[in-house]
């Protein structure tokens, strides 16, 4: 916001250098006026419910007592809540697990299409990409069909064997159903992502690589992986904080789970469980920010790691 | 001939619902209204689900999911010239129960009368969200339900909610499974036992289903044995007595646990699809069931008629010389205190359905006793247990025997808990002893912080 209002003062200012001091305020009144839409829809949808959740977030209200003023009594309970710090476990396992497999699918996607270049490759470019168009609970909804031992497509293959299929929504193989959806709708998008940034590779860069004698293997490696080094970095953002923020795909299967996927199996989902099914709004409140602050510090502390790499900070 | 009989009965019951209907609509009807308040026209609930009949009168908003609603609240409507429903579908079940949840909490935005389950009604009657039904009349219609149904629907003395559909619980079962096998339905749950050991060993299905995610129907099991796990009442708002962790909840785990240890008993979720699928395949020769699922499954798209394999027996007993009956799910009409025509709502919580006929009944299992001895629900041939009268053979006195239970002011806390629980229980990870004692640790200390006091007997 602040970047591009001076912006707009920088580039006037020679200009307003040789006027006077008058003339000089009104490009500033012109980039307000550019960012004006944006700030206004990001202060009422995002800054103002932000501050009153964080407000709600500093009282306490239990069923038989009234509300009271709490201070950061809620952020207390909140990281000594273990059915907090399970979902958030949970999530940081899932999220070292699923982040390099994600990562390694897209970017082997990504440059075998990016080295193919026939009909096929351009085909098989939109097929990666098609579940990432798919709404997320769409997805879930097709996975659970998918995954059912009862009527899906697993139940007729192990009936050809006279077996009865495994329930791949149960306790032991929750964790690795879930990775395979998620892994399946996002790998397109960052293969996309990434396949962007090789297209943006100067191409003499491997005619001269080849005339050194490497071959496409060391093209891949030692060219086109470190060239891309920025869009991995982004791709490990963005995953990073999706998945600390994982709620669609558990909550949309868990009715299918028979109580595997528990109210509070991630933190988004115990606190929407907390403040729509058990009316604690406030603590709801403080859930929510410790996740966001758990987020904000995973981030920083991995943006931190990577700042020579990624050059985003 | 036969027909020509059954279409004069349904005339007859038509023309005396409308002259009942339109007799007190237009007797206490008119009184009631008249002393609320009266209502702008911006203050009347539009966007509705059904058509006003008469655009002038008190409009009273109204939040259900039962299917036969588009029928009964036509009817009411058009008996009723001077308070109209304006009924929404706000979602089953839990998706009202949020939606409303967030309505109390924003102190706005309630609906005039709701639906809600029995089991719900502390949950909402602490949060001052119902109103003493009471104070409107309703003592007048306490003849008309059974002691058990009465203490569900009251606190303190108070009628908060009209009750209309039941739960009563029975034992459905394959009657061409249970042929096939030699068996008969049975009386105990020793003799459940017996029969799932007996299919077990003649290579059949399995007996029936113990699930982890219907937390309402373990809850029922819990009381057949004798568990009274809560004490509530709104005059003692901040006390609860707890009695979780009990020789008859242990007893119940045990039995169940051992039949699951045995592989006698699947273990699917009962809210996912599969275990439709597996009813309809006959992976499962019993179901323990309330009297609302028949409805439930014929809308899954199970046959009717003579074909139907399936019937129903009475509730397998503990003590088969002193009977307990039990109650899952159910659903009654509320007043919110939010509503500005409170004797308007009143008068459609009580009138919606209080002269249940075979129009508004639907698959309901009707509270109203009236209803219960008229002779076209008492005589009914259910096709979907091909043509058994199920009814009188097993709702009724089910129904009859049920004596109520305690829920708690926070059900959808407890029933996750006992999910929770479940899910360690039944996998053998935890023993039901070890299980019970966490679960009533955990309520205990969550009632606790809630600000409740806390007695454990």
């Amino acid at each position: 916001m602040t970047g591009i209002g001076s912006y707009a003062v920088r580039s006037s200012a020679p200009r307003a250098r040789a006027t006077a001091r008058g003339r000089s305020v009104r490009p500033k009144i012109t980039g307000w006026l550019f960012v004006a839409p944006f700030a206004l829809v990001f202060l009422v949808f995002l800054v103002v419910p932000l501050a009153y959740a964080f407000w709600l977030s500093l009282f306490s209200k239990g069923l038989a007592t009234g509300t009271t003023f709490s201070g950061l009594a809620n952020y207390v309970k909140a990281f000594s809540d273990p059915e907090f710090l399970g979902g958030l476990l949970f999530v940081v396992v899932f999220s070292v697990v699923l982040i390099p497999l994600q990562m390694l699918v897209s970017l082997a996607a990504a440059l075998v299409l990016d080295t193919v270049t026939t009909k096929l490759a351009r085909f098989s470019r939109l097929m990666i990409f098609v579940p990432y168009a798919i709404p997320a609970v769409i997805g879930a909804l097709m996975w659970g069909f998918l995954y059912s031992p009862g009527f899906g497509p697993l139940a007729q293959v192990f009936a050809l064997f006279h077996a009865s299929a495994p329930n791949l929504l149960g306790s032991h193989d929750v964790f690795g159903a879930l990775l395979n959806v998620v892994t399946w709708q996002w790998s397109g998008y960052y293969m996309i992502i990434i396949y962007a940034a090789l297209q943006g590779i100067d191409s003499s860069l491997y005619e001269a690589a080849r005339i050194d004698g490497a071959n496409q293997w060391q093209i891949a490696l030692r060219i086109k992986l470190p060239l891309v080094a920025s869009a991995l970095v982004l791709i490990l953002v963005f995953a990073l904080i999706g998945t600390l923020q994982f709620f669609t795909e558990p909550q949309v299967l868990a009715p299918s789970s028979n109580g595997v996927i528990t109210p509070s199996f991630t933190p988004n989902m115990y606190a929407y469980n907390l403040a729509f099914a058990n009316s604690q709004i406030n603590y709801a409140s403080a859930i929510s920010f410790a996740l966001g602050l758990v987020v904000f510090v995973g981030v920083y502390i991995f943006l931190f790691a990577t700042r020579k790499k990624g050059r985003i900070v | 001939m036969k027909k020509k009989a059954l279409i004069a009965a349904v005339g007859v019951a038509i023309v005396s619902l409308l002259a009942g209907c339109s007799s007190t609509g237009a007797s206490s009807g008119s009184t009631s209204a008249a002393t609320d308040k009266p209502q702008s026209q911006a203050d009347k609930p539009s966007n509705c689900d059904n058509k006003i009949v008469y655009p002038s009168a008190t409009r009273v908003s109204l939040w259900g999911w039962s299917p036969t609603l588009p029928v009964a609240v036509d009817a009411f409507d058009k008996a009723h010239k001077d308070v109209q429903i304006c009924w929404t579908n706000a979602g089953a079940g839990s998706a009202e129960y949020q939606k409303l949840s967030t309505a109390i909490a924003a102190g706005k935005g309630a609906p005039d009368v709701v639906m809600l389950e029995t089991d719900h009604l502390n949950s909402f009657l602490i949060k001052g969200a119902l109103v003493n039904l009471s104070d409107y009349g309703a003592d007048k219609w306490k003849s008309d339900f059974s002691a058990g149904t009465l203490k569900d629907i009251s606190s303190n003395g108070g009628i908060y909610a009209i009750p209309d559909d039941g739960g009563p619980v029975a034992l459905m079962y394959r009657k061409d499974i249970f042929d096939k096998y030699g068996l008969t339905p049975p009386k105990s749950w020793a003799q459940y036992a017996a029969a799932a050991a007996k299919l077990k060993s003649a290579g059949g299905p399995a007996i029936g289903d113990w699930p982890n995610d219907t937390p309402a129907f373990t809850q029922a099991m819990f009381a057949q044995a004798g568990a009274n796990m809560f004490d509530y009442s709104i005059d003692k708002k901040t006390s609860l007595g707890v009695d979780i962790d009990n020789a008859a909840s242990r007893k119940v785990l045990d039995y169940w646990d051992d039949l699951v240890q045995k592989g006698e008993v699947i273990t699917t979720g009962q809210s996912s699809t599969d275990f439709v699928s597996e009813l309809a395949s006959g992976k499962v020769a019993t179901f323990i069931a309330a009297s609302w699922e028949p409805g439930h499954l014929t809308g899954a798209g199970f046959t009717r008629g003579p074909e139907s394999p399936w019937r129903v027996a009475m509730l397998p007993q503990w003590n088969p010389g002193s009977p307990v009956q039990v109650n899952w799910g159910g659903s009654t009409y509320a007043v919110t205190t939010q509503s500005k025509v409170p004797h308007a709502a009143a008068e459609v919580a009580l009138n919606l359905f209080g002269h249940e006929n075979q129009q508004t009944l639907g698959a309901h299992f009707p509270q109203h006793l009236k209803a219960q001895k008229a002779s076209w629900f008492v005589d009914a041939e259910d096709p979907f247990f091909g043509g058994q009268q199920a009814n009188k053979e097993v709702w009724i006195p089910a129904a009859h025997g049920y004596k109520g239970q305690g829920y708690s002011p926070f059900q959808d806390y407890y029933y996750q808990q006992i999910t929770a629980m479940l899910t360690k229980t039944t996998s053998g990870a935890e023993t039901s002893a070890a299980g019970l004692s966490k679960l009533q640790a955990t309520i205990v200390s969550y009632a606790k912080a809630q600000g409740f006091t806390v007695k454990v007997k």
